[in-house]
């Protein structure tokens, strides 16, 4: 084997390339219980900034708004992109509306974010025109993000999708399934890791996102990652040490989390089998 | 498929349907989706095309009068005759998206192999290692760069003794920071799908070239580098995309010498309120992005021949 011929370069670069992925937020952490408000020399441990920021409330709204969005919008993109995959892959499309679906599918994965952005202010400049709903602000931020979870969450069913063979779908109309029996009992339950672990992707790119936030939110849909880019704008703040940190730790949960979900999966099914 | 007037009925899935009733379910499937991104992204990308070739009003509105002029302005030519300095911007961006790909990949290649070489039973942790900062927030990690790089922590201190920087001040902005930021920002894009062909790798393959007296450089040319093609050009794309049109990192670490296309749009829809020349930039970058994937694409196929 090639690996055991250079025995030291291929770690060595690898722990280095860890280590750059890591020290800067190691970093940040370390100075979130930094005792210093201004500077970066050490003046002793605090817990001061986290207790700052359970006061703020201006946090507190972001991190309720940061929640709201990614929750209404997963639920949302989930239901459209699943329906989109089976809809897909389940019906005997021509080849050219097959092709005019894939485009659509791929618009928001090829698209660069802020092109994205760009032709969402379009889009809700052209909408404002009809309904004042559409001003800056959590509906916009909403549709935005769900624009583009319902093609990551179509794209994730699919290839589960295409994992398993029509057979027992055959064999559940053959037996006189109706139709939305064999959707409720046989398609949905088989796809369902699929679609747990498309909604968890769309959760997190809601999370992630800040682009396509910071195009459509208005003044009172202030979600983290906004904030956290204006307070850096004001200038370094031990605060948005101590956030940044907490939201470092929640990704970590969430990470082993859904590790575990997926895991637990992967074992369901090498039972089932 | 039978065509049109053979039969109106049609066995699928083991069930007896017409044709039209097929259409009516598969359409209540997709429709909601599809009209979902038609409307909010297809359509209005579309309509940024129009757009580029409006003109901006005295205050930031939209007046549909036909011109080029965007686009004279986007090459260059202006008031006060032909700056190049869009022009710069746009191949800045092609050159920063190029190069941080091509590095990543560089880096990826090593960390994805280690990985894959780990036993079973530890593999997930090393994974789950790349996947925390690939989730955490982009804005975080970008400002954790700007503050390694501030004045009072070791690197830039180093750099001030060294000469390339006056002592007291950060190494940011500056296009190193914007590599960093770039290169640590899209790493785990490229090491998570590459990762996945590394681990479905056939060693025979390359045990068979070893025996066939390759050199090194052609077994991994011939004998690794094909198996790994998959993983790699989906990473390629993860990266090459999103650098393209980044513009939270030159906003943090580059300033204003350091602009990429993204900011420019970004300053157009935003503080200049110039719609018609965003649109304008807009279509650049989209161009420059579909021409830059291709070619990964060619290159990708040729390494697959050679």
């Amino acid at each position: 084997m090639t690996s055991s011929r250079k025995p030291i370069l291929i770690p060595a670069v690898a722990f280095g390339t860890l280590a750059f992925l890591y020290v800067p937020l190691m970093a940040v952490a370390s100075f979130s219980v930094n005792n210093s408000r201004f500077g970066l020399t050490w003046h002793g441990f605090t817990w001061k900034w986290y207790l700052e920021l359970f006061r703020n409330e201006q946090i507190l709204e972001a991190v309720g708004n940061t929640l709201l969005l990614a929750s209404i919008s997963t639920v949302v993109a989930t239901v459209l992109g699943t329906a989109l995959a089976i809809g897909m892959s389940r019906f005997p499309w021509s080849k050219k509306s097959s092709a005019f679906f894939e485009f659509n599918l791929y618009m928001p994965v090829i698209t660069p974010e802020i092109v994205f952005a760009g032709a969402l202010v379009i889009a809700f400049a052209s909408l404002r025109y009809f309904s004042s709903a559409f001003e800056p602000g959590l509906l916009n931020m909403i549709i935005g993000h769900v624009t583009f979870q319902i093609a990551f969450v179509a794209l994730v069913v699919r290839s589960r999708l295409a994992a398993f063979n029509n057979e027992i779908e055959e064999a559940s109309r053959d037996l006189y399934a109706s139709n939305w029996y064999t959707l409720r009992k046989v398609i949905l339950p088989m796809l369902t890791p699929g679609i747990v672990s498309g909604a968890m992707l769309a959760f997190t790119l809601s999370l992630d996102d800040f682009i396509i936030s910071f195009f459509t939110a208005g003044p009172t849909s202030v979600t983290l990652p906004l904030y956290i880019y204006a307070e850096v704008h004001r200038g370094i703040t031990p605060k948005i040490h101590a956030l940044s940190t907490v939201g470092l730790l929640l990704t970590i949960l969430l990470v082993v989390a859904s590790q575990k979900i997926s895991n637990r999966f992967n074992e369901k099914e090498r039972d089932d089998a | 498929m039978t065509s049109e007037h053979q039969s109106n009925t049609l066995i699928w899935f083991g069930e007896l349907t017409s044709r039209r009733a097929l259409r009516r379910r598969g359409l209540l499937h997709i429709t909601p989706g599809m009209f979902w991104i038609l409307m909010f992204l297809t359509v209005p990308a579309l309509a940024l095309i129009a757009l580029s070739f409006a003109t901006r009003g005295g205050y930031g509105e939209i007046e549909w009068i036909f011109t080029f002029e965007n686009y004279t302005r986007l090459a260059g030519y202006g008031m006060f005759g032909w700056s190049p300095d869009y022009l710069i911007i746009m191949a800045r961006s092609l050159w920063v998206a190029f190069l941080t790909t091509t590095v990543c990949i560089a880096l990826a290649f090593p960390l994805a192999f280690f990985i894959a070489g780990r036993p079973k039973s530890t593999r997930y942790i090393w994974l789950t290692l790349v996947i925390i900062p690939f989730w955490t927030n982009l804005v975080i990690r970008t400002y954790a760069w700007q503050l390694v790089l501030s004045p009072d922590l070791p690197i830039a201190k180093f750099a001030a003794v060294l000469g390339f920087i006056p002592a007291g001040s950060p190494l940011y902005p500056s296009e190193l920071a914007v590599y960093l930021g770039m290169i640590s920002a899209f790493l785990p894009f490229v090491v998570l799908p590459l990762y996945s062909s590394v681990e479905k790798l056939d060693w025979s393959l390359v045990e068979a070239a070893y025996d066939l007296y390759s050199n090194k450089r052609r077994v991994f040319m011939q004998a690794i580098l094909p198996q790994t093609l998959p993983g790699l050009s989906v990473g390629a794309i993860l990266t090459f995309v999103p650098a393209m049109g980044m513009f939270l990192i030159p906003d943090f670490l580059g300033g204003a010498k350091y602009m990429l296309v993204g900011n420019l749009i970004q300053q157009q829809f935003g503080k200049s309120r110039d719609w018609p020349f965003g649109a304008a930039v807009s279509l650049a970058l989209m161009i420059l992005t579909l021409v830059g994937l291709f070619l990964f694409r060619r290159k990708g196929e040729e390494m697959e021949v050679v």
